[in-house]
């Protein structure tokens, strides 16, 4: 028979993971993003590409049918296909500004608070300059020095996300950087990059998880409203905010081309911002009231 | 006098920033791929006539020289003309930017005068149907991009119900929705921080005190709990307003106001470097101001906040 564990006995990983399962809101977020990222995942399986540029002038500005699930653009242009693969782009996309925001500003702010002293002044000034510039407008400058397109899109994106980052990642080393048992650590000689990757690498990470996801949100919306104001991703390529300015003169008469694509925005922001919000919980059961 | 020494002092530290934050937007700008020159004359220009154009716009010489001079014109205030429109772009922007702070202070006021009540009275009432609505809305608006509520709200209140102008600014009625919309974001922030921030102060020791006092209800809750709940609640407003001028771009665009933002999107849509670089500048320092002068808000409302130091 399999003896019961104490509370004791499970690792802080685990603890994390069982509070998380007992949040239904992000049971419900991971649900909710699970079945976006299938039918985004598999859109080639359920839809050719070649239906997404198609135009079918017979077609145009078809309402939901049988045949076109979310009905048809003024170009009769299939709307679902669109979105599909419009999803690709902005998940895709915004999981790539993360993870580049992420690794540059984990480098930074890791040594920044690693090092201490001159190297954490230098890095730190920078990184405040940055941030004194609003996100938005940063995007915008380097969008203007780079010109349109999907990875420059993601580069002006990723950009503007590296200070906080590097903030946090900073601010969560200082903490650990003076905790005993690196200092145990240290005592035994282990190198300062081993102490950095497996001693405060994994104490530190869940709030930086946290923020991750709670930024990935805010990321995705923030290269829809690149595509609607034509900065970023260009028509006739998909993306949820070029489709809904691209349609944005028929939403009066045909209101399920505005609908749709913003139900679809909208229900995978919230899933991701669910999660984000069951992984803060999960990591600091104190934070929730 | 403190409060002025330290306003000085933070203003001064703005010095370093914006020239720093200059080279940094310079260096950047002047990565841009391809001829200015050859972009602004058209393809048929000669080898000649682009040199010349180069020669005169100062782009032949090194990038320390280029941004030296930039910053010595910019000193006497001049931020050089538009690549595209020939206009200055100091006359542009001061022409351009009180319907940018309009809107946006419009917006701020909106979300505070909204969503601080709506947070204070759901943390009164945690668990009531007023404290689910409240969240659920909050969760609305975080998820839902500003564009499409515009776009949305737009159709149905302007074009299908005609109670409001569609776009401009030609009557007051034309801020209404632009404020609404920009405001939404920071609407839901206020919401939640009141609410957290409430939550924290009611269960302090203080209150309890107050309360066992024999103060009422409505007591404790004006005169020791609101203005104690109220720091974070100013801190949010400062960030949020750099967030408010970056989607000030957005509903600009969605209910054509001459602001700033269209004028933003033209030129980064141009590639006209000036005026993006001026009006990345000039927001810079605005946002920094309303820092610190939220930063002095906070003292006044907190007296243990000690500027000095």
């Amino acid at each position: 028979m399999r003896k019961k564990k104490t509370l004791s006995e499970y690792s802080t990983g685990e603890l994390v993971l069982y509070r998380f399962r007992k949040n239904k809101l992000a049971m419900l977020g991971v649900a909710m993003f699970l079945f976006v990222a299938l039918f985004i995942l598999f859109a080639p399986l359920i839809r050719p590409y070649d239906t997404v540029v198609k135009q079918n002038i017979a077609d145009r500005l078809q309402g939901p049918s049988s045949e076109y699930i979310f009905g048809t653009d003024e170009l009769g242009r299939d709307l679902f296909s669109r979105i599909l693969y419009g999803g690709r782009i902005s998940l895709f996309c915004s999981l790539a500004i993360i993870a580049i925001a992420f690794v540059s500003g984990a480098l930074i702010g890791g040594a920044a608070g690693f090092f201490g002293g001159k190297v954490d002044t230098v890095l730190m000034r920078i990184v405040d300059m940055l941030m004194s510039v609003p996100s938005a407008l940063l995007a915008m400058a380097i969008i203007t020095a780079l010109g349109n397109g999907v990875w420059k899109l993601v580069l002006a994106l990723a950009i503007g996300q590296i200070p906080r980052f590097a903030r946090m990642v900073r601010s969560s080393v200082i903490t650990l950087r003076n905790m005993e048992y690196v200092e145990a650590a240290r005592c035994f000689g282990i190198s300062s990059m081993k102490i950095m990757l497996k001693h405060i690498l994994p104490n530190g990470i869940g709030p930086i998880v946290v923020s991750a996801t709670l930024t990935l949100g805010a990321v995705i919306l923030s290269i829809s409203s690149m595509g609607y104001l034509g900065l970023g991703v260009a028509s006739p390529t998909p993306e949820w905010g070029t489709i809904i300015s691209e349609n944005k003169v028929n939403i009066q008469y045909y209101p399920y081309l505005g609908i749709i694509p913003g139900i679809c925005i909208m229900l995978t922001v919230m899933s991701v911002n669910f999660i984000g919000d069951g992984l803060r919980d999960a990591f600091d059961p104190k934070s929730k009231n | 006098m403190d409060w002025l020494k330290y306003a000085l002092k933070r203003l001064i530290m703005l010095i370093p920033v914006i020239i720093c934050v200059t080279f940094i937007l310079f260096v950047i700008l002047s990565l841009a791929p391809g001829d200015v020159a050859r972009m602004i004359l058209g393809a048929d220009a000669t080898d000649e006539q682009i040199a010349a154009l180069n020669h005169e716009m100062g782009l032949d010489r090194p990038l320390l020289i280029r941004y030296v001079s930039y910053m010595v014109d910019a000193v006497q205030l001049d931020f050089g003309t538009s690549w595209t429109g020939n206009f200055d772009v100091l006359e542009e922007f001061s022409f351009r930017l009180p319907y940018t702070l309009l809107v946006s202070t419009l917006a701020i006021l909106f979300a505070i005068a909204v969503g601080v009540p709506l947070g204070i009275a759901s943390a009164i009432k945690q668990y009531s149907l007023l404290d689910y609505g409240c969240t659920f809305v909050v969760m609305l608006l975080f998820s839902m991009p500003a564009f499409w509520l515009g776009t949305m709200c737009q159709i149905f209140f302007c074009l299908t119900l005609r109670w409001l102008p569609v776009s401009g600014v030609g009557s007051w009625q034309s801020y209404i929705l632009p404020a609404v919309i920009l405001g939404a974001n920071t609407l839901a922030s206020m919401i939640r921080m009141s609410r957290t921030s409430m939550l924290d102060v009611i269960k302090m020791d203080y209150i309890r005190t107050a309360r066992a006092k024999g103060n009422s209800n409505k007591d404790v809750i004006i005169h020791h709990a609101i203005r104690n709940s109220l720091i974070p609640v100013v801190t949010q407003i400062g960030i949020n307003f750099a967030g408010t001028i970056g989607g000030a771009v957005v509903t600009e665009n969605i209910f054509a106001i001459p602001g700033i933002g269209s004028m933003l999107i033209n030129a980064v849509k141009g590639r006209d470097v000036p005026v993006v670089m001026g009006t990345v500048i000039f927001i810079t320092v605005i946002v920094c101001v309303i820092n610190l002068l939220v930063d002095l808000v906070c003292a006044i409302i907190d007296p243990r906040i000690d500027l000095a130091s």
